[in-house]
C-alpha cells in the first residue's frame, strides 16, 4: 500500500510543535524521542510500519481539543488512535503526524440503570464496558473479537460488529451520544441520554467515519439486560450449498438465532488440529445459538433442529449444559489462532447477500487453487459477513503481494454478488483503493464532501478510507497554501 | 411531474429554478415550499430475498405495498412505521421512501431501534443532480461513511431518495400485552423501566396518563409470550397495582392506536413530540404547559397536546432531548420551527452538509434550518 509523501516543511516544524504540545500536556504525554515512537508505528495491520512524528496521550477532552488546535494551527496531520487493533491500518501513521492516543481516558461517566444507559470516555476498552455494568446484569453489545483491547473509540470510528449483531445490531445501532473535538479544536456535543438525536444523524455519520471527521472523547451506550440464558447447537453438512440453505430455512422460519457461524473444511481441519474441540470433519459447520431461560433455548433449539434435519446433516449436537456450549464455542473462537499455527494469513472482511454463499466459496476455491495460497473460511453466517483467512508466508518474498491481490480479487468478488468490500473491520488504508470497486466518482466525491465540512484542511487521518487519487487535490490544498 | 424514473428525477432537479417541495406521499405534514417534487411515481419491489432478510423498493413504493409482501413470507418492518394521516388528517399513500426521510419508528424502537437502523442502502439524487449511491443490501457494511443514516431523517433536505434498501425481520407468532392499572406517571414510568431492566425482551412500553395504563408488550413464540408475561408479572407485583393481559388480536390493536398517536386523533390543539431521558419524562410532561400527553419509549417519547400557538420549548427550557412540532399550522410551523433549535457547533455542521449536498439551497428549503 502506498502512502503519501511525508511533507518535509512539517519535519521541519518538529521542535516547534513538540513545544508547544508540551505546552499543553503533562511532560510524559508528548512523546517524541525515535525509539519511544516505535510503539506507535503500526496497528494490528503489521505488514505496515511507519514511526509517527509525535505521539500524544491527553488525558480530557478539553486536553485533546488543545492538541488539535495546535496541530491545526502548525498544518499538521492527526492520526487519532484507540488501543491500535485496527486490523485495517486505520491508525497507521504517517512521518509528519501525531498520534493522538486516548488510552489514557477511560474512566466511567455514568452509569445510568433507570435509563439503560452508561457514558464512558472512548479510550476504555470494549469489554470493561460490560465489565462495569456485568455485576447489576447488564452488557454492552457490540461484541468485537477484539473486545479485550480494543477501545470504544476505535469501534465508533470502525462501526465495529462482532458475532451477535444478528440480534443486537453493530456499533451505530448501541450508540447514543458522543462528545466529539474538531479538528480545529471545537467541542461539539451530539445526541445524549435520548433516542434518535435530533436534527441531521450526524451521529450515525460521526460512526463509521475511520476518525476522519473528528476526534470522540466522550460516548453514551445503549446498556442491556443479559438475557437468561444462551445456548447453541452445532450442525455439520456434506455440502456448503445445503448449509447455506439450512441458514436460510431457519431465518425464513421465525426464530432469530443471537449467532450463526459457518466455518468451511480447511478451517474445521486446522481448528481440530490445534484445538481438538471434536468437530465433525465435514464441508461445512454451523454454529446456531439461541437465548431465553431453559425452556425457552429448549424449544428453540428443537426448531432449529427439525429445520436441520430435512437437510440431512452428518451431524446435529444441542448443547444441553454450559460445558457443551464451551466445547461448542471452542473451535470457533480458536479459529483464527489455529490458522495462525499453520502460517501467517490475512483476515478479509466482505460482505456478501446469504444467498450467495455456494457461489462464492466456489470462487474462492478456484481462486485458492490459481494463486497457490490455501484458504480457509469462517462466516457470521446471518449476515453475510465473511472472513476468509488466506495463508501466506511472510518470509518469502512476493507472498504478501500475492496473498493481497487474492485478497483483493475476494473483495471485488463480494461486491459483484451485491455485497460490500469490509462489513465490520473499515477500510483503513487496506482497502482503500479498492473503493473505486464499490463506488463511482460521484459517490466518493459526496463523501469526501462530508469531510470538507467537518475537517476542510483534510488534517485528520487524511490518507484513509479513500483512494489516494480520489483525495489528492483535497489533501494537497493546504500543501499548496504553504 | 409524474416522475417514473431515476433519470427522470435527475432532469426535474436539474431544471429545477426555485425551491422543491420533496415528497413521497406527502402524509408527513411537512410544509411544502415550491413546486412540489414527488417521488410516488418510483414505484415498485425491486427484490425481494425473505432468506437474507432484505427487501430494496424504489423510494415512492407504498409502505401498505411493502408490508402486504412481507406479510406473505411471514415477515414485517420491525421498526413499526407510524401512519401520521389520522393524527394530521393528510390523505395520500404513505411511501417507504417518505418512512425513512423522516426516519419514523414505532413503539418497537425502544427494543429493535429505529427506521434508520434497518435502512442498509440509498440511493438518492443531490442538489446538483448527481446519483449517488451509498450502503448496499448486507447488513454489515462499513465501506466508507453511512450516507444511509445521514439520508435517514434527512427530510429531503439533502437530497431526494430515489431507492432504499432493508432489513426486515420475521413476525413472531404471537403478542401479549400486560396492562398494570392506576399507576401516575412517575411510577407508571418507573414500571416500564423496572420491566425493560429485566431479560424479558419487551418491545413496546407506554404509559397513558389519561386513564392510567402502563402498557408491556412481549412478542414471541405462545409459550414463550406466557412465560415471560409470568415472570414481568412477578416482578411488577411490588407496584401494587391491579393488572390484566390483552392476547393477540386486541394487544396488536392497542400498540396500533399507540403507535398513530389514536388518542389525540379528533382533539383539538398542537402536537408534539418530545425525545428524552425516560426518568425525565414525568417532570418535562409537567412542566411543559401542555394539555395532555402520553409516553412510548418507556418515557423516552412524549406525545403532547398543548393550546394552539403555545411554544412548548419554552417550557421545556434546557434538557437532554428535543421537541418536534407536529401538528399545527403552518404559521405556527413557520414560526416555532417543526425542530428543536441547536447548539451553535451542530447548527454549524448542518448547515455545511446542507451547502455540501444541495449547494442551490432547493430542497425543502428552510424545513431544518435554525429558526433565527
Amino acid at each position: 500500500m502506498e502512502m503519501p509523501v511525508p511533507n518535509p516543511a512539517i519535519i521541519a516544524r518538529k521542535a516547534r510543535v513538540v513545544e508547544r504540545l508540551q505546552g499543553v500536556l503533562p511532560t510524559d504525554a508528548v512523546i517524541f524521542d525515535e525509539h519511544e515512537t516505535r510503539a506507535y508505528e503500526c496497528d494490528a495491520l503489521t505488514a505496515y510500519k511507519c514511526p509517527p512524528m509525535v505521539a500524544v496521550l491527553p488525558s480530557t477532552t478539553q486536553e485533546v481539543s488543545d492538541v488539535l488546535r495546535i496541530c491545526f494551527e502548525e498544518g499538521v496531520p492527526v492520526v487519532p488512535r484507540g488501543s491500535g487493533t485496527s486490523l485495517a491500518g486505520g491508525a497507521l501513521p504517517t512521518a509528519d503526524s501525531v498520534i493522538l492516543g486516548v488510552a489514557r481516558m477511560n474512566d466511567v461517566i455514568e452509569t445510568d440503570y433507570e435509563n439503560r444507559i452508561i457514558r464512558v470516555q472512548t479510550g476504555r476498552t470494549n469489554l470493561s464496558v460490560t465489565g462495569a455494568v456485568e455485576e447489576n446484569g447488564f452488557f454492552y453489545a457490540p461484541d468485537p473479537s477484539s473486545q479485550l483491547a480494543c477501545a470504544i473509540a476505535g469501534n465508533i470510528a470502525m462501526n465495529s460488529g462482532g458475532a451477535h449483531c444478528l440480534k443486537y445490531g453493530v456499533t451505530t445501532n448501541n450508540l447514543m451520544g458522543v462528545k466529539m473535538v474538531l479538528m480545529d479544536g471545537e467541542i461539539v456535543d451530539v445526541g445524549g441520554g435520548h433516542l434518535d438525536a435530533g436534527g441531521l444523524d450526524l451521529l450515525g455519520l460521526i460512526c463509521g467515519s475511520e476518525g476522519q471527521l473528528g476526534v470522540v472523547t466522550e460516548a453514551t451506550l445503549r446498556i442491556l439486560h443479559k438475557p437468561e440464558g444462551a445456548r447453541p447447537v452445532l450442525i455439520g453438512f456434506d455440502d456448503n450449498e445445503v448449509a447455506g440453505a439450512c441458514v436460510s430455512d431457519i431465518i425464513k422460519a421465525g426464530v432469530l438465532p443471537v449467532a450463526i457461524e459457518f466455518m468451511d473444511r480447511p478451517c474445521i481441519e486446522a481448528t481440530e488440529a490445534f484445538a481438538k474441540a471434536g468437530y465433525p470433519m465435514c464441508e461445512a459447520l454451523l454454529i446456531v445459538e439461541v437465548e431465553g431461560s431453559d425452556a425457552e433455548i429448549d424449544h428453540q433449539l428443537a426448531l432449529i433442529s427439525e429445520i436441520a434435519q430435512r437437510h440431512n446433516p452428518v451431524e446435529l449436537r444441542q448443547s444441553k449444559s454450559a460445558e457443551e456450549s464451551a466445547k461448542i464455542w471452542l473451535g470457533r473462537k480458536s479459529a483464527f489462532g489455529a490458522m495462525g499455527q499453520i502460517n501467517d494469513y490475512m483476515c478479509l472482511d466482505g460482505t456478501i447477500p446469504v444467498s450467495s454463499l455456494p457461489y462464492v466459496l466456489k470462487r474462492i476455491g478456484e481462486m485458492s487453487d490459481h494463486y497457490g495460497l490455501k484458504v480457509g473460511n469462517v462466516f457470521h453466517a446471518g449476515d453475510g459477513n465473511m472472513h476468509p483467512l488466506i495463508l501466506f508466508d511472510a518470509n518469502k518474498p512476493g507472498d504478501l503481494e500475492l496473498c493481497e491481490e487474492f485478497g483483493a480479487e475476494v473483495l471485488k468478488l463480494c461486491v459483484e454478488v451485491g455485497g460490500c468490500l469490509t462489513g465490520e473491520h473499515g477500510v483503513g488504508i487496506e482497502k482503500r483503493d479498492l473503493m473505486h470497486v464499490q463506488y463511482a466518482a460521484d459517490d466518493l466525491n459526496a463523501q469526501m464532501g462530508v469531510k470538507d465540512v467537518f475537517d476542510p484542511a483534510w488534517l485528520l487521518n487524511p490518507a484513509k478510507v479513500f483512494p489516494l487519487d480520489a483525495s489528492e487535490s483535497r489533501r494537497t490544498i493546504k500543501l499548496a497554501a504553504e | 411531474m409524474g416522475i417514473t424514473s431515476e433519470e427522470a428525477l435527475v432532469d426535474a432537479v436539474k431544471a429545477a429554478r426555485g425551491p422543491v417541495a420533496v415528497q413521497g406521499g406527502g402524509t408527513r405534514g411537512v410544509p411544502a415550499v415550491g413546486d412540489v417534487l414527488s417521488v410516488a411515481g418510483l414505484n415498485g419491489i425491486t427484490l425481494y430475498e425473505p432468506g437474507a432478510l432484505t427487501v430494496v423498493a424504489q423510494a415512492g413504493t407504498p409502505v401498505a405495498d411493502i408490508e402486504a409482501a412481507l406479510a406473505k413470507e411471514n415477515q414485517r418492518l420491525a421498526f413499526e412505521p407510524m401512519d401520521h394521516r389520522s393524527l394530521l388528517g393528510t390523505t395520500g399513500e404513505p411511501t417507504i421512501g417518505g418512512v425513512m426521510a423522516a426516519n419514523v419508528s414505532g413503539p418497537r424502537r425502544i427494543s429493535v431501534g429505529a427506521a434508520r437502523d434497518f435502512l442498509l442502502g440509498v440511493r438518492f439524487v443531490d442538489g446538483r443532480g448527481a446519483v449517488i449511491k451509498n450502503g448496499g443490501r448486507v447488513m454489515k457494511n462499513v465501506t466508507g461513511y453511512d450516507l444511509v443514516k445521514l439520508m435517514a431523517g434527512s427530510y429531503g433536505t439533502l437530497g431526494v431518495l430515489s431507492e432504499v434498501s432493508l432489513k426486515v425481520l420475521p413476525r413472531p407468532e404471537t403478542q401479549a400485552t400486560l396492562v398494570l392499572h392506576g399507576l401516575n406517571d412517575a411510577h407508571g414510568i418507573a414500571a416500564l423501566s423496572q420491566a425493560l431492566c429485566s431479560p424479558f425482551e419487551v418491545t413496546g412500553a407506554a404509559h397513558s396518563p389519561t386513564d392510567q395504563k402502563t402498557m408491556l408488550r412481549i412478542e414471541g413464540f405462545e409459550t414463550s409470550v406466557a412465560y415471560r408475561l409470568g415472570r414481568l408479572r412477578d416482578l411488577l407485583a411490588t407496584t401494587g397495582a391491579e393488572m390484566d393481559v390483552h392476547t393477540a388480536k386486541a394487544s396488536e390493536d392497542m400498540w396500533h392506536k399507540t403507535r398513530d398517536v389514536a388518542a389525540f386523533q379528533n382533539q383539538e390543539g398542537d402536537i408534539w413530540r418530545v425525545s428524552c431521558k425516560p426518568s425525565d419524562g414525568p417532570a418535562l410532561a409537567a412542566g411543559s404547559g401542555a394539555q395532555e400527553w402520553f409516553y412510548d419509549w418507556a418515557g423516552g417519547l412524549i406525545w403532547l397536546r398543548a393550546a394552539p400557538g403555545h411554544d412548548l420549548r419554552s417550557g421545556l427550557g434546557l434538557f437532554d432531548g428535543h421537541a418536534t412540532l407536529v401538528r399545527a399550522d403552518v404559521q405556527t410551523k413557520a414560526r416555532l420551527g417543526m425542530f428543536h433549535p441547536e447548539t451553535a457547533g451542530v447548527a454549524r455542521l448542518t448547515a455545511g452538509l446542507r451547502a455540501q449536498f444541495d449547494p442551490k439551497g432547493i430542497f425543502n428549503a428552510g424545513l431544518m434550518e435554525q429558526a433565527a
